[in-house]
This record gives C-alpha cells, sequence and structure tokens, in this order.
C-alpha cells in the first residue's frame, strides 16, 4: 500500500521534474526559440501595452466665457491713488523773484536758505548776458536728442569744458540732473553683477539700483568698518571675478545728512577688492577743493582712480542738467547705451551757456569759495546751541543739516514737528529754511531733520538772522 | 502696418548675416592681438564694463555708420540751420568737428509749430523772465522752487487739455519714469502697448507692478488680454488685482500712428481698468486747436485717467507734465519723487511754454496760432501724399506729422542719409535698437515753419536719391503735380 503511494508520488515528481527539465520551446520558421523566452516576449508585450496607455488626468476644464465675464463683472479696482491726508495741503512759499540769498515771497523780503545757490551765481549778470545771447541764436528748446540734430556747438564747447576743468579725457552732457545717475548706473552695471551702496542715498540713486536689476549690498551710512566687512563677505564668494562687475556707489556731500564720503579709505578698499568707484558729486561739484573740483581734489585722490564722477548742474553751477565724466570708454559707452542721454531731448543751449560761464567765473574768482566756507563755519558757531536740535553736518558741508535731538517717535509726527518751525521761522522772521521730505517709495532710513543751504552771497546779517530766528523759535518748540 | 516683401526680407537678412560674419572675424584678431600684448597693469582683476558680445552691435555694426548719428548743428534748429561738418582719420571710430557748416533743410527736429528758434512773441517775454528769475532756482518744487510762473503754467496746461489740474516736471523722460512707479506698485498689473517709448518700460520696470504687452493698437487683443489676466488674477496667487492701467501714446514716434483711442477708452471703461496717455508728440500738433489726440478723435479728456505730455516737441521748450483729476495731482504732489527732490523747471523755459500755449490759443491777440495749426496740417498730409504718390512706403496715419519711410537694408541707412546731406537736406534715419532689425527706416518730421517751396524741393531732393539706392518699393503714379513744381523753382 505505502509502496503504491511512494510509487504514485515518485510518478508525479518524476513528471514534474521532467517537465521542468524538458526543453521548452518551439520551432518557428526553422529557429529554436526557447519557452523561457517567450515568457518575457510576453512580460514585454505587458509593459509597453501599460507604458503607451495615457495615464488619468482629471479632465481640464477651462474657464468658460460665461465665468470669465462674471469675474470680470465682480472685480473691484482700488482707487487709483490714496485719500490725501493733512500733510498734503501745506502749499510751499511761491517766489516771486530770482532765488537769490534774498527773495520776495508774499510781497515780503524773506532771507533765503532753501536754494543750493552755493557760488551765488544766481543773478549773476555775466551768465545773464550770455544766456540771452544763447536765447537768441538757438531759442529755448533743442528740439531732439542727441542723436537726432539735437547736438549743438555749445553743447559740445560746454563738455570740452568740463572735462578741461576736472582733468578728465572727456564729459557726457545729460539735460537734467535728477535723471543723471539713475540712468548711468543701469548703463554700467546688469543683472548678475555686484553693487555696493550707501544706506543713506538719496531716491534717484535708489532707482538706478533697482533698475540694473544688480545684487546691491548697503553698508552703514559712512562707517568704514562696515564697508570693509561686506566686501570681505563679497569677495569670498566670488567664483569669476573676471566675469562679475563690481561697483561701489556714494555721494560725496549726502544730500539727506550733510556728511562727506571718506574718499581716501573708500579708494584704499576699491583698489584691494578691484571695485569700480560710481561717485555723484551733486553737491560737492564746484564747493569742495581748492580750486572747486571736487571730492578728489579735497582728498588729494588723483582722478585715474575715479572711475566714473556723476554730478547735478543744479545746485553750485546755477543752472540745470547734468554731467558724466570718466576715462573715454566710460564716456563713449555712456553715449551709446545710456537711456537718458539716447531717448530724450537734450539740455537747453541757453542752460549749457550758463554752465560754461559758471565754470569760467569760479575759475577767475576762487576767493569765492573761502568766502562759502567762512559762512558756512560761522553759521555752524551761531547754530551750536540751537535747543532741541543738534548739527551733524560735516563742518565743510554747504548744506547744514539739524536732527531732532529727541525723535517723537514716527516720521510723520517729527514731519509735522520740523514744519510746524519752518513756517513760524518764515512767517515771523521772514527767514526761508525747509525740511528734508521724504517720498513713500524712498527706502532711506535716515531720520529727519532741518535743512540750511548756504551760499557764498550770503552777508554775515543774513546768517546772524538766520540763526537768531531759528534758535527764537526753537526755544518755544521744545521748552 | 509694414508689409516686408519676401525677396527684401532675404537680402536684408543676407546683408546683416554678412556684417555679422565680418564682425566676428575682426573680433577674432582683435583677441588675437589681444593675447599677444598684455593688458594694462591698472586693469588688470577688474571685469570690463562690456564683455564678450554685449557691445558686438555697436563695435561692428553702429561705428560703421557713426557719421550719419550725432550730427552737431550751429544754430537753432529752424526750418534751415546749419550743420556742422566732421571728419574722421580712422575709419569712422573717432570724429572730429571742422570749422565748416553746411545749410541745410531740417526734416528732422521736433519741431513741430515752429517754435524752435527766437519767436516774435514768446522771445522778448523769455528773456524778460530770465533777467527777473534768472536761470535756474536752484532747489525743489517743494521747497524753494516754485515760482509765480510755475502756478501760471500749471493752471493754463489744465485749462489747455482740459482736466481739473496739473503738475510740471523739468523732463519728459522723467515723468514717465519716476510717476508710474508712484501710482501703481506690486499686486498691480500694467498692461502697455508693445511699442512704447523706453520711458514708461523704465517706469513700468521700476514700479515692481507685473507687466503685460498687448499687440501694437489693437484694441480687441487688449480686450482678450484684460479678460485673460482678471480672471487668473495675480501669478502664482492668483489674488485679483489691486488695480490695472493701460498705457498707449498718442502718436507712435517710430511708425507715426495714432492711437486707437476711441475703442481702447471703450474697453478699458467697460473692464474698469485705468487709462494713461503718453501724448508727447500729439499735444499740440494735432486737432483742430492743437488740443492733441483727444481732439482729433472726438473723445472726452474726462475718459482718460491721467493725460501725460511734454514740451519739447510742440512747445519749444524743455520738460512735461501731467494732467489728471484733483486728488490724484494733490497726491503726486505729496509722493512723486520728481516733484519732491529733482531741481524744478528753468523759468525762462516755463515762460517759453506759457507764451507758447497763448500763442496757440489765439491770447496773444493774433491769429498765428490757428495759421500755425492749419500749415502743420497742410504740410503733413501734402507731403505725405507726394511720397505715397512717388512710390515710397510711407508710414502713419493721415494729420500726423511723423512720417517714416521704409529702407530696410542695413546698407541703404547710411546711402540715404550721405546722399540727402550731400544735397543739404538733413534727415534722420533710425536703426536697431530703436527700431525691430528688419525694419530699418528714414524719419521726417514736418514743421509749420516749413513753407510750400521747402517740401517741394524736399521732394525733389528725397525722390532722385530714392531713385538713386532703389527704396521706392511700391509702383509710382504719373508725377504731374511735381513737372509742376519743377516749373516754379525754375
Amino acid at each position: 500500500m505505502a509502496s503504491g503511494i511512494m510509487d504514485v508520488i515518485a510518478n508525479a515528481l518524476n513528471l514534474i521534474t521532467s517537465a521542468f527539465d524538458a526543453p521548452t520551446g518551439a520551432i518557428i520558421f526553422g529557429v529554436p526559440i526557447d519557452g523561457h523566452l517567450m515568457f518575457e516576449a510576453l512580460l514585454v508585450m505587458v509593459i509597453v501595452f501599460q507604458l503607451t496607455k495615457k495615464s488619468h488626468k482629471p479632465p481640464k476644464k477651462p474657464l468658460t466665457e460665461k465665468e470669465i465675464d462674471e469675474l470680470c463683472d465682480e472685480w473691484v479696482p482700488e482707487p487709483l491713488t490714496s485719500d490725501s491726508t493733512e500733510e498734503t495741503m501745506i502749499e510751499p512759499p511761491t517766489l516771486e523773484s530770482a532765488a537769490g540769498p534774498h527773495v520776495i515771497v508774499d510781497g515780503k523780503d524773506v532771507v533765503n536758505f532753501a536754494s543750493a545757490n552755493y557760488l551765488g551765481l544766481v543773478g549773476n549778470k555775466n551768465v545773464i548776458d550770455s544766456c540771452v545771447g544763447s536765447l537768441e541764436k538757438y531759442g529755448v528748446g533743442s528740439c531732439g536728442p542727441r542723436t537726432f540734430y539735437g547736438t549743438m556747438d555749445v553743447h559740445l564747447d560746454c563738455e570740452a569744458r568740463i572735462a578741461k576743468f576736472i582733468g578728465m579725457p572727456d564729459c557726457a552732457l545729460y539735460s537734467y540732473g535728477f535723471c543723471t545717475i539713475f540712468s548711468v548706473i543701469p548703463a554700467f552695471s546688469k543683472k548678475g553683477d555686484i553693487i555696493v551702496a550707501d544706506e543713506g542715498v538719496h531716491w534717484a540713486v535708489q532707482n538706478g539700483l533697482d533698475l540694473s536689476r544688480s545684487t546691491v549690498f548697503y553698508f552703514k551710512h559712512n562707517d568704514m568698518k562696515s564697508l570693509e566687512a561686506i566686501f570681505e563677505k563679497i569677495t569670498s564668494r566670488i567664483k569669476e571675478p573676471e566675469k562679475v562687475r563690481r561697483y561701489i556707489v556714494v555721494e560725496a556731500i549726502y544730500q539727506n545728512s550733510g556728511q562727506i564720503a571718506p574718499l581716501n579709505e573708500i579708494v584704499r578698499l576699491k583698489e584691494k577688492h578691484k571695485f569700480r568707484i560710481i561717485l555723484d558729486e551733486s553737491h560737492s561739484f564746484g564747493v569742495l577743493g581748492n580750486s572747486g573740483r571736487g571730492l578728489a581734489e579735497y582728498c588729494g585722490v588723483p582722478n585715474e582712480k575715479i572711475d566714473i564722477i556723476t554730478a547735478g548742474m543744479g545746485n553750485a553751477l546755477a543752472t540745470d542738467g547734468g554731467l558724466c565724466t570718466g576715462s573715454v570708454g566710460v564716456v563713449n559707452h555712456q553715449r551709446l547705451m545710456s537711456s537718458a542721454y539716447l531717448f530724450t531731448a537734450s539740455l537747453p543751449p541757453y542752460l549749457a551757456s550758463a554752465a560754461i560761464g559758471a565754470l569760467e567765473y569760479l575759475e577767475a574768482n576762487p576767493s569765492v569759495l573761502t568766502k562759502l566756507r567762512a559762512n558756512i563755519a560761522f553759521l555752524l558757531k551761531e547754530l551750536s546751541d540751537v535747543s532741541g536740535l543738534a548739527t551733524v553736518s560735516h563742518p565743510l558741508s554747504p548744506i547744514i543739516f539739524l536732527k531732532l535731538k529727541k525723535s517723537t517717535g514716527s516720521n510723520k509726527t517729527d514731519m509735522h514737528l520740523l514744519d510746524s518751525i519752518t513756517n513760524q521761522v518764515l512767517k515771523e522772521h521772514s527767514v526761508l529754511i525747509v525740511t528734508t521730505k521724504r517720498s513713500s517709495l524712498d527706502k532711506c532710513p535716515l531720520p529727519l531733520g532741518l535743512r540750511l543751504f548756504v551760499s557764498a552771497s550770503h552777508s554775515e546779517s543774513d546768517l546772524v538772522k538766520a540763526a537768531a530766528s531759528l534758535k527764537k523759535v526753537a526755544a518755544v518748540a521744545f521748552s | 502696418m509694414v508689409r516686408l516683401p519676401y525677396t527684401t526680407a532675404l537680402t536684408t537678412l543676407f546683408s546683416y548675416g554678412l556684417l555679422f560674419v565680418f564682425g566676428q572675424l575682426r573680433d577674432f584678431f582683435r583677441k588675437l592681438l589681444g593675447w599677444i600684448r598684455k593688458p594694462k597693469d591698472q586693469l588688470k582683476g577688474y571685469a570690463p564694463i562690456c564683455l564678450g558680445l554685449e557691445d558686438f552691435y555697436v563695435r561692428r555694426l553702429y561705428l560703421r555708420i557713426q557719421d550719419c548719428f550725432g550730427r552737431p548743428i550751429a544754430s537753432a534748429p529752424d526750418s534751415w540751420f546749419d550743420v556742422v561738418e566732421r571728419c574722421s582719420n580712422d575709419n569712422n571710430k573717432t570724429l572730429h568737428r571742422t570749422e565748416k557748416t553746411s545749410r541745410c533743410l531740417n526734416l528732422g527736429s521736433y519741431n513741430y509749430l515752429g517754435f524752435a528758434a527766437a519767436d516774435e512773441y514768446c522771445t522778448p517775454r523769455v528773456i524778460q523772465s530770465l533777467k527777473e528769475y534768472s536761470a535756474s532756482t536752484c532747489s525743489t518744487r517743494v521747497e524753494g522752487g516754485t515760482t509765480k510762473l510755475h502756478v501760471e503754467l500749471e493752471e493754463l496746461v489744465a485749462r489747455f487739455v482740459g482736466k481739473e489740474a496739473a503738475i510740471l516736471f523739468g523732463m519728459g523722460y522723467v515723468t514717465n519714469s519716476a510717476l508710474i512707479p508712484c501710482i501703481i506698485g506690486k499686486g498691480g498689473l500694467i498692461i502697455s502697448d508693445s511699442l512704447n517709448h523706453n520711458s514708461i518700460v523704465n517706469g513700468a520696470r521700476g514700479s515692481g507692478a507685473t507687466v503685460r504687452v498687448f499687440q501694437h493698437n489693437t484694441p480687441s487683443h487688449l480686450e482678450e488680454v484684460l479678460r485673460e489676466q482678471i480672471a487668473e488674477g495675480q501669478p502664482r496667487t492668483h489674488r485679483p488685482w489691486k488695480k490695472i492701467i493701460v498705457i498707449v501714446e498718442g502718436i507712435y514716434s517710430m511708425e507715426g500712428e495714432l492711437c486707437k483711442l476711441p475703442e481702447i477708452i471703450a474697453v478699458c471703461k467697460k473692464y474698469k481698468a485705468y487709462t494713461y496717455l503718453d501724448e508727447a508728440h500729439s499735444i499740440g500738433a494735432v486737432g483742430k486747436s492743437g488740443r492733441g489726440v483727444c481732439e482729433l478723435l472726438g473723445v472726452d479728456p474726462a475718459d482718460v485717467d491721467i493725460m501725460m505730455g511734454t514740451f519739447t516737441k510742440s512747445f519749444g521748450s524743455c520738460g512735461g507734465y501731467i494732467a489728471a483729476s484733483k486728488e490724484i495731482i494733490q497726491y503726486l504732489k505729496f509722493s512723486c519723487p520728481a516733484h519732491l527732490y529733482a531741481t524744478s523747471m528753468s523759468p525762462p523755459a516755463v515762460q517759453q511754454v506759457i507764451s507758447a500755449i497763448k500763442v496757440i490759443l489765439g491770447e496773444d491777440g493774433s491769429s498765428r496760432g490757428a495759421q500755425k495749426l492749419a500749415r502743420i496740417r497742410e504740410n503733413s498730409n501734402f507731403f505725405r501724399s507726394e511720397l505715397q504718390k512717388m512710390g515710397f512706403e510711407v508710414l502713419g496715419d493721415n494729420d500726423s506729422p511723423v512720417m517714416p519711410i521704409m529702407l530696410y537694408n542695413p546698407a541703404k541707412i547710411p546711402a540715404f542719409s550721405r546722399e540727402c546731406l550731400q544735397q543739404n537736406v538733413a534727415v534722420v534715419t533710425v536703426a536697431f535698437p530703436a527700431t525691430p532689425l528688419l525694419l530699418a527706416r528714414a524719419r521726417i518730421c514736418i514743421s509749420a515753419s516749413h513753407t510750400r517751396e521747402d517740401l517741394i524741393k524736399a521732394l525733389e531732393v528725397i525722390s532722385k536719391v530714392g531713385d538713386l539706392i532703389g527704396v521706392k518699393y511700391f509702383p509710382a503714379e504719373p508725377p504731374k503735380h511735381l513737372n509742376q513744381g519743377h516749373n516754379k523753382l525754375e
């Protein structure tokens, strides 16, 4: 019995092993194919079938026209501008005569500390005569951009004159001082480049930095240690220094604080780390240095070390427009790549004549700079003991900046307080001084304050009157 | 619209290709020489200002024809002026002024109403204001730079344009680039025409808002873009847009076309988008009384939210303005950086605009304004129709004083410019990057100070030069009028 079952099991096992060992396969078209190959072929066909089937995606339902109509009807836009608040109601004073050291406002004679007329050229007879000649010859506007018959011989003369004055090989003239810097920066620095800028630069520089799309690092206002730390950080991170352009942007005299940039230190650092410097000399051109050539002359730095100098001519030169100088390569590059040079009408010719006249005056009368410096020193001394306000500007800066000793907490209330002081000073004492204004788009973190623009044509009695009136009003406001 | 025939496109591409190949060859040799000569020590370690191919176009293409651009002049940009001749010793790389000048007919300056030179009504008043207020106020508008003249001009501009209030800026370019960031920011949408001016593009970029472009002067595409954008919302978050502004120009300076303003305003009103109209070239030059495209096309100025314009073209001065409702202008006076930080407009320039507007409105007691407006319309229409009859491809609409003549091939650009200058006609030629690569053109700007004889002489010269270099792409009509003109001159 047991052997019978054993036999059956043995037979079954034999059958199974023989089935495994049996040579499987068929002979197709005279070619022997093993069985496992057919099985694998079947598997491959299943895989291919699965791959070619599309995966199930939920059906895409684009919005129907009716739904878009509903969305468009429902959408409510914000008003174009926010509601005006109390601040917007303050009207600036309307001048009724030239903006010299004395000006007429509302029929009264007022001492004017609101115009950046540093060399006293507003009202200068020679300059006005050359402008009249220019107006009669060329008319007012130039009616065309520089590339399309807007270049007049006056422009070329002006550029040559300015270049000779500063000591650079060439100069490019822009038609408006404000747009010079925010057009120069994007012309030289593009996406992927690196810019290091002072945090106290004014709005036009900030706009230029935004438009250039470069990576921007800010260092603490006029703080060389902060600048050095940032330089070290950047230089250690750059992998290909020959392909990344690096710039440092500073102002010679900062509009927002009256400080002067320490150019010697900056040049030393920039040469060590291979940066190029863009220097905005709007308020120092015609003011600093023994002959008024600007910050480089004052600090004793040779011109070749400064790569790009820009300046607005609406200050010391008492005209309008802007300039940008540098090496020949720098200036030529701008003439072809700078948007505010190419896509806009050129400077009115009479303003270019005024600039030439201003430079001639400055070269013939360098003593005007000594007078300006004496005025600044005198006024600073007089303002050293005003209650509630402290002078923070550099002793050589023609912008005297007074900030609140103790801030009220917010920019808005600070501005209120300062505005009330300037209003009172104007109404009761006939002296025109101004508060720094901050646009809502401005990112500058420096505090607000009062500004006095000192001119070489202010007399001592003007300065005494200004200081005395400010002291009186401040004493009442901060008591 | 431009119809570019295939043969012309092929030849133009071939020319550019050839120039490109030669340029690359020269670059290759420059690199070789650069390895042989050592670089200057002081520039070692610095990245060069222009890397690689960034300035290829400038170095290899533009510099060859540099003498056609930037020609200096030695007199006022009136209908006839003195062009200073320049010479070059190194094949156009650098150009030097000479003392010689030649008297040429001016077809390039933006002098639409003829206020460019000294004018009998405007100039004495400008000189008077110069003596009174000096050349500059050296201060910003909000500090000590607002004079009586500025206040007067703002009221006058608002009255002229037909809006409630206006604000002045010292430069037209700055008006756009410093204003757009003020009225729109992140979370907003700007839809601008594809051929808008560089200042608008810069302003839109600087604002931080999302920018979309619609096909040039096509209100139906604008509607498509608006519907799509409102339905989608902001990118990625799909929140609804804070506000939408559509920016168009009155006359497009490279095409000479008028904007399709009534249709665009209708679309914007339907979808509650704000409109911004840049009338740099059209204010003072078109319209029965010079009030711009709104008057010409019959659009009510109250339907346009913000109207911008410049004083450079029709008023012979400098600067720009914005005209809008009282609330918007008040807001701008408080927050626009160009108003708070920039030197105020020069007082003599302000006086020039005041006098020019008074002449245009007839408030100076004469009819010179109406005469000028009629003359520029006549001149533009006459010139355009004659050019078209001669077989030139001229762009632009009727009544527009800007007329581009298509050239296409790069070699025709300097040929046209130099040949015309030899015959004492000064024209402006425009190529890449101001226009698309294949569509180079010569642009004529007509002025009210051109007389009929001036125009006939210009037509003669352009016709001769056109035959010489082969830019008469269309069949010409038999020249009946011109023969009469010939006889008149002889």
